[in-house]
């Protein structure tokens, strides 16, 4: 057993002298409660007495059952449960439906229930008391199974059940102080009170740890919430978080306080639209980057999403797919109409989509959900279609405060979230319902054009963090193959779509067909150059060769003429007997 | 500590209609824890009263919490002392140190609520 007493004596001693030390911190009893072992650093303080306070209904005897039980089970902390108000069949059955084997624990001696029966008009008070019997009975609940956690719920039942506040609240304080000096673990519950936190100013006693549940309804939807009021000797989250009950008991979202300190990754990730991935810098949107499609009614929000689903899953990645206004069965079925068939995604477990009305819970839930669901699935992409269905009246402010702490969760684990925003057709495209811009990293943009007697489609990207992406609008269909971008045909009225696009096709295609032709007929027009130049080199040719021929036959016969002349020399010469000297010496000169 | 008081009891004469009490068996259980100072008064209280009012048809029990302490839960005993009146029905508790006499007997049903 761990006593409690010095514990604040070492932790307020070295804050002042010594910082450069190692600060002993206050020891906790952990609660096993998601998320709120987080908010309190790790779970209520250790043989101290907690006070949990709330209105009716807000879960406070959910909680200390559940703290008692986790205890019980995952610290090896056996725990007594003291009730005042129900009994302890009633108790078991409760909790039975959060999954608490109570009779199995009670059976093991791992929680012990006592219920407390006071009945006003049994009673009748004859002089001085006090609660010394109360005292012996948890004092031997305590010995008898060895319990550190102790549960007292609720104990201003007393007030209503006993004369004389004054003893009562002197008994009480006495309580606390045995509880602490036991080295127990407790938890106190108490009815929130008109103007104090619980209805007898339990908080006046126990001052080590309040915590605050509420149970408030705001535009016809509640929500839970839980705050951390006071925890003496620790820090804690100070804000109202979020709390949800459901079938595994109570879950706290510690999401309000997260930092912007997450890493970013360079990793990118296919839009599952080959020609969008190409506008976005060439590879897609970034890993663990937040993504808004904002377009008005119809344009293909939703088809892009599903695309990006489709890829996801592809790749083997898992993704988590929030419906706001279509059942999955619908969602599959349109999308199959084109050419994306999501079935085998949900069948392999890589796809799940999760169809709620926004107005089935309060904000807080909704994200409490999300961030359960998240927890448990662990997708690598969120879808939420569409987002703007949470604006209900003048909630914009929440919404936006919900995506923010939505969109900063999904960062820390890395997720990709891709959102869709349905823009009012009347206001301006690019202000979004929801003015979430700077929380996103990626936003494109669908928009009707409508010239020419009909709509088109177009895309474009408002803004891409991180990356160089297309500045064009670019139209797109919705084929059964799914979103097909068009190629950009730019007109002297801006982006040409439609069949003021076809037109241009075809104008473009009879141009280029001439332009064809002409190139066909220069090409001819240079080879019959081409045979007429080299019939003229033939022609040059063959009057050379005449000319050659004549002209050898020239040198021939002037040769044959010189030699005949030489020998008609030499007869002469041998006729006339002349010596042959002077001639050969004529010949050898020449 | 069991204080079995059935002898005769001491002739004094109160205002107390006797029917009622010869046809009823009081059977009183006073729960004390130790001997504390509100303990003490209680038990010589009481005796006081029962000597007074239930000459020779009560029982009474002191027990005492600290030797037996799983009593506690089982007759449900918060405050201390607590004193039980079993029978005759109805089941009654009184707490405190018994000191206001016609609170007792009021408890105790022999007295009407004024």
């Amino acid at each position: 057993m761990i006593k409690s007493r010095p514990a604040p004596k070492p932790k307020s001693a070295p804050k002042s002298r010594q910082a450069a030390k190692p600060k002993p911190q206050l020891l906790k009893a952990s609660t096993g409660i998601q998320g709120l072992d987080e908010i309190t650093g790790g779970g209520f303080p250790k043989g101290r007495p907690t006070l949990v306070c709330g209105g009716t209904g807000c879960g406070k005897t959910l909680l200390a059952m559940e703290f008692l039980v986790r205890g019980a089970t995952e610290f090896n902390e056996p725990g007594v449960f003291m009730a005042f108000e129900e009994t302890a069949e009633d108790l078991t059955e409760n909790v039975a439906s959060l999954g608490f084997d109570l009779p199995d624990l009670i059976a093991h001696k791992k929680i012990l229930l006592d219920f407390v029966y006071i009945e006003r008009d049994e009673i009748e008070e004859t002089g001085e008391y006090d609660l010394e019997g109360l005292f012996i009975r948890l004092g031997a609940a305590i010995d008898a199974i060895g319990a550190k956690r102790v549960v007292l719920d609720t104990v201003e039942t007393l007030f209503s059940g006993l004369p004389n506040p004054t003893i009562l609240r002197a008994e009480l304080r006495r309580l606390f102080r045995w509880l602490k000096d036991k080295g127990v673990t407790a938890v106190i519950t108490g009815e929130r009170g008109d103007e104090t936190l619980s209805r007898q100013g339990l908080e006046e006693y126990v001052s080590d740890c309040v915590i605050v549940l509420d149970h408030r309804v705001s535009d016809q939807t509640s929500s839970r919430r839980l705050r951390v009021v006071k925890y003496r000797g620790s820090t804690h989250g100070t804000n109202e978080y979020p709390f949800l009950i459901d079938e595994d008991g109570i879950s706290v979202l510690p999401v309000t306080s997260l930092g912007l300190d997450h890493e970013a990754s360079r990793e990118h990730i296919s839009s599952g639209v080959a020609r969008l991935d190409a506008m976005l810098g060439g590879k897609g949107y970034y890993r663990g980057s937040s993504v808004l499609i904002s377009g008005t009614a119809g344009t293909g929000k939703s088809s892009l999403a599903a695309h990006f689903a489709d890829a996801t899953c592809r790749r083997g990645d898992r993704v988590l797919y929030f419906s706001f206004e279509e059942s999955p069965d619908q969602i599959m079925r349109n999308m199959r109409s084109i050419g994306i068939d999501l079935r085998p995604w949900v069948k392999k477990g890589l796809l799940q989509i999760i169809s709620r009305r926004p107005s089935f819970a309060g904000l807080e839930t909704h994200l409490a959900m999300k961030h359960k669901l998240i927890n448990v699935f662990k997708p690598q992409v969120v879808i939420m279609d569409p987002l703007n269905s949470f604006v209900i009246g003048q909630n914009e402010i929440e919404v936006k405060s919900m995506l923010i702490r939505l969109v900063d969760f999904l960062k820390t684990r890395q997720i990709t979230g891709l959102f869709t925003n349905l823009a009012q057709s009347g206001s301006p495209v690019e202000q979004t319902e929801v003015a979430i811009s700077s929380v996103i990293d990626t936003w494109l943009l669908l928009r009707d054009i409508d010239t020419g007697g009909e709509r088109n489609r177009c895309l474009s990207i408002l803004k891409s963090r991180g990356m160089a992406h297309s500045n064009q609008i670019r139209e797109f269909l919705l084929t059964d193959q799914g979103v097909v971008l068009r190629d950009v045909y730019v007109g002297p009225e801006g982006v040409l779509t439609g069949s003021a696009r076809l037109t241009k096709e075809a104008e473009d295609k009879a141009m280029l067909l001439v332009r064809n032709q002409e190139v066909e007929l220069r090409r001819i027009e240079l080879e019959r150059k081409r045979t007429t130049l080299e019939a003229q080199i033939a022609m040059l040719h063959a009057e050379f060769a005449v000319q050659e021929v004549a002209s050898l036959k020239i040198i021939g016969q002037e040769t044959a003429e010189e030699a005949q002349l030489a020998q008609g020399r030499v007869d002469m010469g041998q006729s006339r007997k002349v010596d042959a000297k002077p001639n050969k010496r004529k010949r050898t000169s020449k | 500590m069991t204080t079995q008081s059935s002898g005769p009891a001491k002739p004094k004469v109160k205002s107390v209609p006797r029917k009622k009490r010869v046809s009823d068996f009081y059977t009183l259980k006073l729960y004390v824890a130790g001997l504390s100072q509100k303990s003490a008064n209680a038990i010589a209280n009481l005796n006081k009263i029962c000597e007074e009012n239930l000459q020779g048809c009560y029982q009474l029990d002191v027990i005492d919490l600290y030797q037996q302490p799983q009593l506690a839960e089982g007759e449900q005993i918060i405050a201390i002392p607590t004193l039980i009146k079993k029978l005759p029905p109805p089941l009654r508790r009184i707490i405190g140190d018994l000191s206001n006499t016609e609170r007792v007997l009021v408890g105790l049903d022999i007295r009407k609520k004024a």
